[in-house]
């Protein structure tokens, strides 16, 4: 970066610490969201390490049963709350949806500040109960466990999720009000990009689920704290009803993680095919069909939970229906392929290992809703496979794929593409050697959440440890060479892989004010094949 | 180590069927990934930057009706195929959801953990379920303290055990053999060790078993003995002079309720009554029943439903 133009990118706009902690420029709060939760994507990794290295055995020998029970909390705790939900809209939504629809900066830059804000106090709160001694009530808190038996620091990590939750909130009323009043002229609601409407579609859930979830914690708070019955029965309430209000916000809670997914891959598969996107409209559809009957979903987490069989049922049609479509994706992005002009550069690779992983997700997501099938896999490690190939095979291959697309715009540099490549093969690989042996145990009836298992099941255990190290790996490859990138990548310029969104018609980085010009739209989205020669 | 199974034991007589629905489910989701792949490793051979394919597209009207006819073909289908496989896996748990009347009972009570189990003979075991093969057993199961789930993988069906209330599983044994019985809702420290064996055994083998078991005393005979022990006789009883509902032959028949309705008197409606008892106050009769939540234990309940059951099996003249 030469001194004459470092002062007009955004990252030149100061180099104190306290200029990065005071900034109201969303592409500096993306940069601070993307540190942070990548410090608390490797606590939750470690804590996954732990766990399956204690399941190379079936005795219990690596750690107690308390401290297992506590890892396994702590993954979930932090992986949901602290990476996978902010993952995507922080990151690279932050940084993107302004320059995607052609705005100076979000609706509200204090509010974005102070969101940032929240979710390292909520963060705070919840790793000083790691600290301090940990819970061990998994991360989905059923009651009355929760609430009147776990000696652990419950209040404490429920206060975390407390208050990172009205991060969420506040993310979510942003991006909305931003995606509502400021696109630039010509930016029709039809020609917004398709991670515009995946944006919009999770800032709908933000706002009017996470307030659920606010309400069901404050509960166990007083439940726990006070002895109000509220979910113990000893004390005249009812454990199901905690279940109720937990996945009415936990189901679409997983939404919001797939949802920005799926937005990241239809741009990058557009660009490197270098196509339209195969039935736009419908696919902007979808992502709101999703949002809406996601919400009416949850109680098929509660299958064999004792609540009614015509609620089952009821359920259970609906999960079928909000499969319709997440399918109709997954075509649509194959068929955007038809034709193209296809380059695989590691953006790419990952988007493409995100629509596999994320297909075998949502089938095996269908079996689950299948009753008399879910009797059976209720609870074991078919359900913890299933929706690992969704968050861990779709959202994070997704968040890695979106990281290396945008990475050029954000920072300005180019990275080792033949690394790049390298690691999205070794996580895909990696990947389906540590969860596909989870359908086959899940099958056989291992449970969740177990610190022991019977000796029959060690075999398929192993073959998962040994894929989680090949995993890991594969997630710090991408530290190493995107770090060395900064230094010593070459210059990337606007637009290295002449992509058609407008956030790649500015510099590289991008100035402080995003766009010199205000932007004027004149044609539809990924416009790729009208540019093509041959 | 060395012994790898890769799929479980059907030992019931739902385990097949629930099998069939799976191996199809499979068969559609291999079916499904593999075009998917198939096509994506097609196109991106064929359609790889620098290939000579024909890539000349149809005017855009001509493209526009038929990728409209695709679109419609991909809504459609596979939501008829959702409709077949919902209403298939809807109706065998639907089917399942009721046990058949000639049932067996057998009590379960979870506790932070253990499986503690009671046959209505009065045998008790703990961490295991001895059954005979070939008969409905239907299993009344409590909590003590958190929730629990009885799975058992072999016969392909689990149900949560709840604190306060009764839930029912149920099922035939089809196979003698020694199986896995896991505790699947997380419930604390020792989750992984509340496991336990259902030992599935030949009918005569099964009736020699009980009658070598520890059963001194029936359950029924435990029952009204902590019916007198913790005072109910005192009202309910044959010479009691408070107004107080009678108990024999109340069990499975409809029970009239004050402020309108009616309730089918199952062992939901007993237990509810002990621990709740303005819940559900009969018609014509004064709500004076004190509560005995926290001061009866859920075995004790579970003792003193079984002798309300058999007052009604008495009148009946039936033999249990």
């Amino acid at each position: 970066m030469t001194a004459a133009t470092a002062h007009r990118t955004y990252l030149g706009a100061g180099f104190s610490l306290w200029s990065w902690l005071s900034s109201v420029d969303h592409k500096r709060i993306a940069i601070l969201y993307a540190v942070s939760i990548t410090v608390f994507f490797f606590i939750g990794g470690a804590a996954a390490t732990l766990i399956r290295m204690e399941l190379i055995t079936p005795a219990g020998d690596l750690v107690s049963a308390e401290t297992y029970n506590k890892l396994f909390t702590m993954h979930g705790v932090i992986m949901v709350w602290f990476f996978l939900i902010p993952s995507i809209p922080s990151t690279l939504g932050n940084f993107l949806v302004p320059l995607m629809i052609g705005a100076r900066d979000l609706a509200f830059p204090r509010l974005n500040l102070a969101s940032w804000y929240l979710y390292i106090l909520g963060g705070l709160f919840t790793i000083g109960a790691l600290v301090a001694g940990g819970v061990d009530t998994g991360w989905t808190f059923y009651t009355p466990f929760s609430t009147m038996f776990s000696n652990t620091h419950v209040i404490a990590v429920a206060a975390g999720v407390f208050i990172v939750g009205f991060s969420s909130i506040l993310t979510g009323i942003n991006f909305i009000v931003t995606i509502h009043k400021m696109r630039a002229p010509g930016m029709t609601w039809f020609r917004l990009p398709l991670f515009i409407w995946s944006m919009y579609a999770s800032s709908i859930i933000f706002v009017l689920a996470t307030p659920v979830l606010a309400m069901t914690l404050f509960l166990i708070a007083i439940e726990r704290f006070f002895g109000v019955g509220v979910f113990d029965p000893a004390l005249g309430g009812d454990p199901l009803l905690f279940q109720h209000l937990f996945w009415f916000y936990s189901h679409p809670a997983v939404y919001v993680m797939i949802l920005p997914a799926m937005g990241v891959a239809s741009e990058i598969i557009t660009c490197f095919a270098r196509n339209r996107v195969f039935a736009y409209r419908s696919m902007a559809y979808a992502v709101l069909a999703i949002a809406i009957i996601g919400f009416l979903v949850w109680g098929h987490h509660m299958f064999v939970s004792g609540q009614s069989i015509y609620a089952g049922m009821m359920f259970s049609l609906l999960s079928f229906l909000v499969a319709i479509p997440s399918a109709i994706k997954v075509f649509n992005w194959t068929a955007t392929l038809y034709k193209g002009s296809i380059s695989f550069d590691a953006p790419m690779l990952y988007a493409l290992g995100f629509v596999g992983l994320f297909t075998i997700g949502g089938m095996t997501g269908l079996f689950l809703a299948s009753l008399a099938l879910d009797v059976h896999l209720h609870d074991t490690y078919f359900v913890v496979a299933h929706f690992h190939y969704i968050i861990v095979g779709g959202a994070v291959m997704a968040f890695l794929g979106g990281i290396h697309f945008w990475w050029p715009k954000i920072t300005g540099r180019i990275y080792s593409d033949g690394w790049a490549r390298f690691a999205a093969i070794l996580v895909f690989f990696g990947f389906n050697l540590t969860f596909f042996p989870q359908f086959i145990l899940g099958y056989l009836g291992m449970p969740r959440r177990y610190h022991e298992y019977p000796p029959e099941f060690q075999v398929l255990n192993v073959l998962s440890s040994a894929g989680a190290s090949i995993l890991a790996i594969g997630y710090l490859l991408p530290l190493a060479y995107l770090f060395w990138s900064l230094r010593y990548g070459a210059a990337a310029g606007a637009n290295p892989w002449r992509a058609k969104g407008l956030e790649w018609q500015t510099p590289s980085p991008p100035p402080t004010e995003n766009f010199v010009v205000t932007p004027v739209i004149t044609e539809a989205p990924y416009a790729y094949a009208e540019s093509r020669n041959g | 180590m060395w012994n790898v199974p890769l799929f479980p034991d059907r030992a019931s007589s739902l385990a097949a069927r629930v099998d069939v629905l799976f191996f199809v489910w499979l068969a559609l989701a291999t079916l499904v990934a593999l075009a998917v792949a198939v096509l994506i490793v097609f196109f991106s051979i064929k359609y790889r930057r620098g290939s000579s394919a024909n890539r000349a597209t149809a005017p855009e009207a001509v493209r526009a009706r038929r990728d409209r006819r695709i679109e419609l073909a991909w809504i459609f289908v596979p939501l008829s195929l959702f409709f077949v496989m919902f209403a298939w896996a809807a109706e065998l748990y639907y089917e399942h959801a009721a046990p058949p009347g000639d049932a067996i009972d057998v009590y379960v009570v979870g506790k932070q953990w253990m499986w503690k189990l009671e046959h209505a003979g009065g045998q008790r075991e703990i961490d295991e379920l001895h059954v005979p093969a070939g008969r409905p057993i239907r299993l009344v199961m409590t909590s003590e303290d958190v929730i629990h789930d009885f799975f058992m993988p072999v016969f392909r069906i689990k149900q949560d055990v709840l604190p306060g209330r009764y839930t029912i599983l149920w099922f035939n044994a089809t196979k003698a053999g020694d199986y896995h019985v896991f505790c699947s809702q997380y419930c604390g420290t020792d989750h992984s060790r509340m496991i336990g064996h259902v030992v599935v055994m030949a009918p005569a083998a099964f009736e020699a078993w009980l009658a070598r078991g520890n059963g001194a005393q029936t359950m029924a005979t435990r029952g009204a003995e902590r019916f007198r022990q913790y005072g109910c006789s005192g009202c309910h009883g044959a010479n009691a002079s408070v107004h107080a509902p009678k108990l024999e032959g109340l069990f499975g028949k409809p029970v009239q309720l004050e402020g309108g309705g009616t309730v089918t008197a199952d062992e939901r409606y007993i237990h509810d009554s002990v621990m709740l008892p303005k819940k559900e106050v009969v018609a014509g009769y004064a709500p004076i029943m004190p509560s005995f939540q926290g001061q009866i234990a859920e075995e004790d309940l579970l003792d003193i439903v079984e002798y309300i059951k058999s007052l009604h099996d008495a009148r009946e003249g039936t033999v249990r």
